[in-house]
């Protein structure tokens, strides 16, 4: 009965979208306010049941209801309760409507935070977003119904959900990920709203920065969780692969991050509009192109979803809607007219673009190496594979020159900057830079050019953000100075902060990576870099849905204080008959100890692999900082009293009743 | 700026979407099997651990085996090389082709990782691969006592796999 409530929800949740989608869109083009009224209901009701619908799957998780194909196909009764929830975005049809619930939950936070917004301009963005509501629920009501039935014949038990998935960051992944990916939603709807209203101006702007800041935030979020997740649980210690579904979720955060910059100069100088509503455009068209390539099977990934060409055919046409018709109304309703505010070369301005242009470059090559074999499969027949070689040759150095530029960028004026005050900021700078870049590659012991390079980067980057900082507060005590700063400010900081520690951490942890691959009986030990690692045999264990054999590996310092116990695991999830390596890892700032168990051998004696990561942590602490950056930015309080006063100005109203 | 230029971003993107349709209706994993029923194509190349050791498709006759094409730029193939390394543990022969890689990463691995390979070839160019119609790594050739090429298995093979799939047909050939 529940599952049949759930997918009526869901029904009625489409019955609201294409209300939200139509007549709040006819009604802002004739100007008639009843029908761009129905909007917010429409948005408000849509969520609502979605809501529900959400709530119906979950409950047929987590009461063990296998007659309900989805969850017979993903739970299974002995599975922990948090994991069957977590089944419920497990696989395809089930994270189908975590998406579309995030869709309807973006749209309730617009329609209630963005009143102040003229009418018709909210009217068109909730439209716009129900246009998108429409396709995904029609998609997973055509061709993914999560609520269909096993009858008459239910499976007494389920096949489990894939032991790959039955781990803490894949509960958190996956939602953080699609509230990044839904998120541009919102600033793709305020572009196609504000070019179908004809009016790209600043105000437009200052309302899409703090919704793209925060859904880049959470896109920031779930990648790093996802690079996370990888390290500790394929057991082999690596955290980014290039696989397509990783660059689906990388390309939506570089085209974000480029559509921050720019807005930035949009709202502040009134520039680069055509630009900025393209790469709004882009952002929200990669996040889908991404969905296309999970969903459809064209590429083989490590975490493709069980694939059907109808579903590919359905996600291509909606694709094709909503890609090909923002870029034809892009084509024709874009703003031609050549902007009359100049701004010199060496200006932020120009280096805000140059951002932009690298950050583009950056994502276009990696939709090339994405895209290419199945380019040239269509086109020749021919089969490959593109692998990191490619990837890391020109990705890396479009990110050095990135961060080059960007200490230079942070240091310059709107319109224009004197040269010799510039130098007079850099030069320090630069010469600091480059002593500190040298004593960090003196400090290890082989030396690396990546190292010196990217310690030289990093230092740029980070004193770079220091002499701003001091530049800002010279002329104030240095507490005051501090409290006078935004928080967009601060977030600006700490997010240029963030890429110079994580640049840090991918070279550091690539360069001077140790580590061993060996046999290790009970008693044995291993010296590694200034560590012993005693392997002490492991003992049987039992989990809720497999049995594992738990190693205990002994971690001491060479004069012998001890440092940690390790307990890596290789399980047997017991359903699925699938082996899992569980790693046991002692994270460190400056270092991780990490241990995996491969193979049993003979007589207790097992392969083991032992890694010495330094600095590995530093890759995520840095992405955590950039998102940390991007929320912070987010609660300035600017974008709340602006856009009141701005509308109304925009309205012609008075500033009565605006608070400070 | 133009009105035209603003369609290029269209343009591109309708071109891309060309792509991704004809992508729908080809399956990454179908290979072509021409050379299923057929033998090994002749190659002369050397082993990986040793250079001066020139191996020749006579050298694959006599059992049948799993020709395993692997490099160390491959994700995929680390995630294979245990249950390779499991499956030589129990006596199943493997060779392996070490696919446009570099000789000296490819020893590292092996001596890291452990070497299920009988017979490990050499092919930095690819020209072997290029014969046997390799598209990226890892592949899988099962080869009969002729030398005969009888079944091919495209991505990495874990237990699974395996249990249900391979080593049936494994088994049959053995019992030839």
């Amino acid at each position: 009965m529940i599952p049949e409530l759930g997918h009526l929800a869901m029904i009625l949740a489409l019955c609201m979208a294409i209300i939200q989608g139509t007549l709040p869109l006819i009604g802002a083009w004739r100007g008639d306010r009843l029908w761009m009224g129905l909007a917010q209901p429409a948005a408000w009701g849509q969520f609502a049941f979605l809501l529900f619908a959400f709530a119906c799957l979950a409950q047929a998780f987590l009461a063990d209801d296998f007659s309900v194909t989805y969850v017979a196909a993903n739970s299974n009764s002995a599975l922990p309760w948090y994991y069957k929830l977590s089944a419920v975005w497990g696989s395809h049809e089930g994270s189908l409507l975590l998406w579309a619930l995030i869709l309807g939950g973006w749209t309730f936070a617009v329609s209630v935070l963005s009143r102040q917004l003229p009418e018709d301009m909210l009217a068109r963005v909730l439209g716009v977003m129900g246009l998108i509501s429409i396709g995904f629920l029609a998609f997973l009501i055509v061709t993914s119904n999560p609520f269909e039935r096993l009858l008459p014949q239910a499976p007494a038990d389920g096949r489990d959900l894939n032991p790959l998935l039955q781990d803490f960051g894949l509960v958190v992944h996956p939602p953080m990920l699609y509230m990044g990916y839904v998120g541009f939603s919102v600033a793709f709807a305020f572009a196609i709203a504000a070019l179908l209203g004809g009016r790209l101006d600043a105000a437009w702007a200052r309302w899409s920065r703090p919704w793209t800041l925060v859904a880049w935030t959470f896109l920031g979020i779930g990648i790093v969780l996802g690079s996370w997740w990888a390290y500790y649980e394929l057991g082999w210690g690596g955290w980014w692969f290039w696989d397509p579904v990783e660059n689906a979720s990388l390309m939506p955060w570089l085209v974000g991050t480029a559509l921050l910059h720019s807005l930035a100069v949009t709202e502040k100088r009134g520039l680069f509009k055509s630009w900025t509503v393209l790469l709004a455009i882009a952002a929200f068209s990669l996040s889908l192109l991404g969905t296309f390539l999970v969903r459809s099977g064209v590429l083989t990934s490590v975490h493709a979803f069980a694939t059907d060409p109808e579903r590919g055919v359905f996600i291509l046409a909606f694709l094709l809607l909503v890609v090909g018709g923002s870029l034809t109304l892009f084509a024709l309703r874009a703003p031609v007219v050549k902007s009359r505010i100049g701004f010199a070369l060496r200006s932020r301005e120009s280096l805000l673009l140059v951002n932009n242009l690298i950050l583009v470059v950056a994502t276009a090559t990696i939709l090339l190496g994405t895209l290419y074999p199945l380019l040239l499969d269509a086109l020749s027949g021919t089969k490959l594979s593109v692998g990191p070689p490619y990837f890391n040759t020109l990705f890396l150095p479009l990110m050095a020159l990135l961060m080059f530029t960007l200490a230079v960028g942070v240091l310059l004026r709107w319109k224009d900057t004197p040269l010799q005050w510039l130098l007079g900021m850099l030069i320090p700078v630069l010469l600091a830079s480059v002593a500190l870049g040298m004593l960090a590659s003196l400090w290890f012991d082989d030396f690396y050019w990546s190292v010196l390079a990217v310690s030289l980067l990093a230092a740029w980057v980070i004193l770079a953000g220091l002499r701003d900082l001091l530049g800002k507060i010279r002329h104030k005590s240095v507490l005051q100075g501090l409290r006078s700063l935004t928080p967009s400010y601060w977030g600006m900081q700490l997010a240029h902060a963030g890429v110079a520690i994580c640049a840090l951490g991918i070279v550091l942890s690539t360069q001077q990576n140790v580590e061993r691959d060996l046999r290790m009986a009970p008693g044995d030990v291993l010296e590694l870099s200034g560590y012993r690692f005693g392997f002490e045999g492991t003992t049987h264990a039992e989990g809720p849905n497999y049995v594992s054999d738990k190693a205990s590996i002994r971690v001491s310092k060479e004069e012998g204080s001890e440092v940690a116990v390790l307990h890596p695991e290789k399980r047997l999830y017991l359903v699925q008959r699938m082996p899992m390596t569980e790693a046991g890892i002692d994270a460190g700032l400056t270092r991780d100890l990490y241990v995996a168990l491969g193979e049993p051998l003979e007589n207790g004696a097992w392969a083991v692999r032992v890694h010495i990561k330094p600095f590995v942590r530093w890759i995520w602490l840095g992405g955590l900082l950039m998102a940390c950056g991007g929320a912070l930015a987010a609660s300035d309080q600017r974008y709340r009293v602006k856009v009141k006063t701005g509308v109304r100005a925009a309205l012609g109203m008075s500033n009565r009743g605006v608070q400070a | 700026m133009k009105r035209i230029l603003l369609l290029l971003p269209l343009a591109i993107f309708l071109a891309v979407a060309v792509f991704l349709y004809r992508g729908l209706f080809l399956n990454p994993a179908e290979l072509p099997s021409a050379l299923i029923g057929k033998p090994v194509p002749a190659f002369s190349l050397p082993a990986v651990d040793d250079p001066q050791r020139i191996l020749s498709a006579a050298d694959l006759q006599g059992r049948p085996a799993l020709l395993n094409v692997w490099a160390t730029w491959c994700v995929a193939c680390k995630a294979e090389h245990p249950v390779l390394n499991k499956l030589a543990g129990q006596g199943i022969l493997i060779h392996g082709i070490n696919y446009k890689d570099d000789n000296a990463a490819a020893r590292k691995w092996l001596e890291q990782f452990h070497n299920p390979y009988q017979l490990d070839i050499r092919d930095e160019q690819g020209s072997l691969g290029l014969d046997l119609g390799v598209y990226g790594a890892p592949e899988t050739f099962f080869i009969d006592k002729q030398g005969i090429i009888r079944h091919k298995y495209v991505g990495a093979i874990d237990e699974r796999v395996w249990r249900e799939q391979l080593a049936p047909l494994y088994q049959e050939l053995v019992n030839e």
